[in-house]
């Protein structure tokens, strides 16, 4: 149990994907401007994860080192199918504004990396923590990304259409830079000068 | 005509891969350190884009669709590019061995980079023609391939500026991403 907490643990701060590891950082930018959509893009990918990295590491022993990767990429896109089928019928907004983000979680490097670096090598209950500690970091990582994109940007906080609280002066006037484009890269990059300054990030 | 102009354009500049999109966002910060390897890392991109945008719209309009089996358009695709960048892999290899050792491993994660599975997705999705669907992917490309060649050229300069130790890197490089961003808007009356 103790072995498991680890890598649940490591997952989120250690290897956290976005902030440590720097992987996954086309849908952490793209899809962070608001609070729905990340955690409708965390919850697609956790679907993803742990599907594949139940999967891979139930077939380790039994797949050829030299056609590993293809064969691990097969199984992330039979996933990702799966996900984008379930979210089109059950939830056809977050389907909608998470767009093409959705069926490109096939390219998703965390996911490739968790199945190359771990699950292929890990029993499966390991591996089902490893998902799981992957996504809370991803989902952290995320949630503060949009938390300050949706605030700044549109001067009010809403998730899943209930309006938590609209600020003073941005409600009137928000800095709409950072709802655009441009405004995830400046979050971000200074929230990884943040986790740095914060000694998190000692040694890279 | 017009229309393509107008798709081309869009792609290379308007919503540009790497600034308005955010993808290709790998190679963009991790290749582009050198204006030579950030340029041929375009062109190989652009190529195996424009490849996978014929190639899928072949099968997705001559098998998948008449057979009504689109769901497994994610799954078809990416085995297409992945095809492809070996295809373009061992051509490199055999043709320009220096090359190749430049690339390193950023050639075979071609396959992984979204921007190719992205312009096969895109593609599909705004339903467009064989030729419209060559000519986004080519806009795209060479949009990709011109962002990473201006970032090279920064980051050049970037690796001997003095900035502060918690910036250096990958934040510092993010920074000039947003000026860049807020500079591509510049386009967007153009069409």
């Amino acid at each position: 149990m103790g072995t498991l907490m680890k890598e649940f643990v490591k997952g989120i701060i250690i290897t956290n994907p976005v902030f440590i590891l720097a992987l996954g950082l086309c849908p952490a930018l793209a899809i962070s401007t608001s609070l729905d959509n990340a955690l409708g893009m965390t919850g697609g990918v956790f679907m993803v994860l742990l599907g594949s990295n139940i999967i891979i590491s139930l077939i380790r022993k039994a797949v050829p080192n030299i056609v590993r990767i293809p064969t691990f990429i097969v199984i992330i896109a039979t996933f990702v199918t799966i996900v984008t089928l379930v979210f089109h019928a059950y939830l056809p907004d977050l389907y909608e504004s998470l767009g093409i983000f959705l069926p490109l979680i096939v390219v998703n490097c965390i996911i490739l990396c968790r199945a190359e670096a771990f699950a292929s090598k890990n029993p499966i209950l390991a591996s089902i923590a490893d998902a799981l500690g992957i996504t809370v970091g991803f989902m952290l990582a995320l949630l503060m990304i949009s938390f300050l994109r949706q605030m700044l940007g549109t001067g009010s906080l809403s998730i899943f259409g209930v309006h938590l609280f609209t600020l003073p002066v941005l409600g009137e006037n928000p800095m709409i830079i950072f709802i655009l484009p441009p405004g995830a890269f400046l979050v971000i990059a200074l929230l990884l000068a943040l986790f740095r300054r914060m000694g998190v990030m000692k040694g890279e | 005509m017009n229309e393509l102009i107008a798709i081309f354009l869009s792609m290379a500049l308007i919503n540009n891969f790497v600034l308005a999109r955010f993808l290709g966002l790998c190679p963009f910060f991790g290749v582009s350190k050198k204006l030579g390897n950030a340029l041929s890392m375009g062109m190989a991109v652009t190529f195996v884009m424009t490849f996978a945008a014929i190639v899928t719209w072949l099968i997705n309009n001559r098998v998948l669709v008449p057979f009504g089996v689109e769901y497994m358009q994610i799954v078809i695709y990416i085995l297409v590019i992945a095809s492809l960048v070996q295809i373009v892999e061992l051509f490199i290899k055999r043709t320009n061995a220096a090359l190749y050792n430049a690339f390193g491993i950023y050639l075979p994660l071609i396959t992984t980079n979204c921007a190719v599975l992205g312009i096969t997705l895109i593609n599909t999705r705004e339903a467009y023609s064989l030729l419209a669907s060559v000519v986004a992917a080519l806009g795209a490309g060479l949009g990709f391939t011109l962002v990473l060649a201006i970032m090279s050229g920064i980051r050049e300069k970037l690796e001997i500026a003095d900035s502060p130790r918690s910036m250096k890197g990958l934040p510092v490089a993010m920074l000039v991403a947003v000026l860049l961003g807020l500079t591509f808007f510049g386009f967007g009356g153009i069409v």
